[in-house]
């Protein structure tokens, strides 16, 4: 079979991927270095029959996916670091709600609007907890395009199964990077359809009374079943309630369908990690560079190993936790302070044989950066 | 094939961007090579340094910055000043004399030709000044064929300005005639 092959940024790969998964609907607020995201799906998505729409802010194109996704469509907004910033409420109002939904984040440099053009890594912690309150979130990443695509729609796949918004925290250097994207055919990768709910309209529909299996099925807002949504701690109906046992339910399965399910839902690849002694741990653009140090070292016969995060929340601590047991070193590579190493720093026996090898200038992190971070370790200096 | 790394720089509006995303899909698309092309460039729309990175390779490309290119085109004076020193030992410049004052020392093969002018004169519109540039690079360096150029200028520019995208391509190719590294 011939298949498509093009040469895109990723951000047009994560256009592509959408549209592969069936986005019925985008809202968003154009932001550099995710703009070509909306700049496509404008173009892409009335044709389709879709809906486009360029709200007046980040807040609003949130809350504008929430309810086109409560009416059955597949949703999906775009930003970078400023704009997640302002959608975090709306994210909140999400997971309470149980509303599936996409949030591309495509990173750049620094807080605040701090290097529009340039990349860093600096919301992997603000994807996990930039709402307020004890809760649990799914955030994925990827390195290429074609993985890119392929977490995109897995984005969507696990938005619909655990009905919970699902971040994708990608960089800016992967955003405007192009690179061959080969688009599988139609069918070649499993989707997820909205589970809708087997209760007629003449009988009462409860939108948060989980099936057997957890999962709840949904109604389409606005169709043939009332029911109410809202922020509030909730009862099976969707009304506010004070009751402590409610609370304590809702608390606990909000944050168990995720956590609970770390293994179905974590993604990762491992590079030579079976005799390695000194660990590479990477994500995104940071992780392209990771493995070039590893390839080149391998062929030297060094022992180096790679374990590319996918799934950067749930976080999978006790894989990663096994997968370092026999390393000598472990280090993560990334681009801020650390915010994945601490994590790391915790799931890991033994915190003192970890390293950080991180750029936060706006730049790449390089293989000579992490190479003479390996200096340092082995005594070499640099 | 080693990897080939080249850098392409200037201001913005001069589509140094373009050219590189240019190269690159042809070797992708067209060759049947990996090919990787990123950017850096400024807040700003017009002016300001901008560059473009391409490698190509026919093994799995990494990490997607080029460090060293083998092959520089600088189409500013900021630009040749600022990435000269880059350039691997043994390895080519590109620059027009139009834009370009050729006085730093370096270990490489400096060439300045007439682009701009040339394209001003048998073509009149300097929209098409990158292309040139495209043709001249292509010819000096043979990273890929031409043709594979022109494949990939046709499904970005529609037939009526193909003509001149083509020409622009032809009078870089024959400039480059008689220079170059291999």
């Amino acid at each position: 079979m011939n298949k498509k092959k093009v040469f895109v940024q990723g951000n047009e790969a994560c256009v592509e991927a959408a549209l592969y998964a069936g986005v019925d609907f985008f809202a968003g607020y154009p932001i550099t270095p995710s703009t070509e995201i909306a700049e496509q799906l404008a173009y892409r998505l009335p044709k389709k029959g879709g809906k486009f729409i360029q709200m007046e802010d980040e807040i609003s194109s949130m809350c504008a996916i929430i309810g086109a996704s409560l009416t059955g469509l597949k949703s999906m907004t775009a930003t970078s670091g400023p704009g997640f910033t302002l959608k975090q409420e709306a994210i909140g109002f999400a997971i309470m709600a149980e509303v599936p939904c996409v949030i591309v984040n495509v990173q750049r440099g620094g807080l605040s609007t701090g290097l529009p053009t340039s990349v860093q890594q600096g919301d992997v912690m603000q994807a996990r907890w930039g709402t307020h309150g004890d809760h649990s979130i799914i955030a994925l990443t990827a390195s290429n395009h074609q993985d890119l695509f392929a977490m995109t729609i897995e984005a969507f796949n696990l938005a619909e199964t655990y009905r919970t918004p699902v971040i994708l925290l990608f960089d800016a250097v992967i955003g405007h990077m192009r690179e061959s994207l080969i688009i599988p055919e139609p069918g070649e990768l499993p989707l997820v359809e909205r589970l809708k709910t087997s209760v007629d309209e003449k009988t009462n529909y409860h939108p948060y009374l989980p099936r057997e299996d957890g999962r709840l099925p949904m109604s389409d807002f606005g169709g043939v079943h009332r029911y109410n949504v809202t922020g509030l701690m909730h009862d099976m109906w969707g009304f506010p309630s004070t009751d402590p046992r409610v609370a304590y339910i809702l608390m606990h399965h909000l944050y168990e369908k995720i956590e609970g399910h770390v293994n179905e839902i974590c993604r990762m690849k491992e590079f030579y990690l079976e005799d390695a002694n000194c660990i590479l741990i990477s994500y995104g653009a940071s992780a392209r560079s990771a493995l070039h140090v590893v390839q080149s070292r391998r062929a030297r016969g060094e022992r180096l190993g790679l374990l590319e995060l996918q799934t950067l929340w749930p976080f999978p601590a006790e894989a990663v936790r096994q997968k370092c047991e026999r390393a000598m070193y472990v280090i993560v590579v990334e681009m801020n302070l650390g915010q994945i190493m601490r994590v790391v720093k915790r799931a890991i026996d033994d915190p003192n044989k970890l390293f950080l090898a991180n750029r936060i200038d706006g730049e790449l992190i390089t293989p000579q950066d992490i190479k003479n971070m390996l200096r340092m370790i082995y005594g070499k200096g640099v | 094939m080693k990897k080939h790394r080249i850098i392409f720089s200037g201001s913005g509006g001069q589509g140094v961007i373009t050219a590189s995303v240019i190269l690159a899909e042809a070797a992708a698309l067209y060759e049947g090579l990996e090919a990787v092309q990123v950017q850096a460039y400024g807040p700003e729309a017009r002016g300001g340094a901008t560059r473009g990175d391409v490698i190509i390779s026919d093994t799995d490309i990494y990490f997607p910055m080029v460090i060293q290119p083998e092959a520089l085109v600088s189409l500013t004076q900021t630009a040749y000043d600022k990435f000269l020193g880059n350039i691997q030992p043994g390895g080519l410049l590109l620059t027009d004399s139009h834009f370009v004052t050729l006085n730093k020392k370096v270990d490489a093969y400096q060439t300045a030709l007439s682009m701009y002018k040339t394209v001003m004169d048998k073509i009149g519109k300097p929209i098409v000044f990158n292309i040139c540039m495209l043709g001249a690079i292509t010819g000096l360096t043979h990273f890929v064929k031409p043709e594979s150029i022109i494949k990939a200028l046709e499904t970005r520019f529609p037939a009526e300005i193909m003509d001149i995208n083509k020409k622009a391509l032809e009078i870089g190719l024959e400039l480059a005639e008689g220079h170059g590294i291999s």
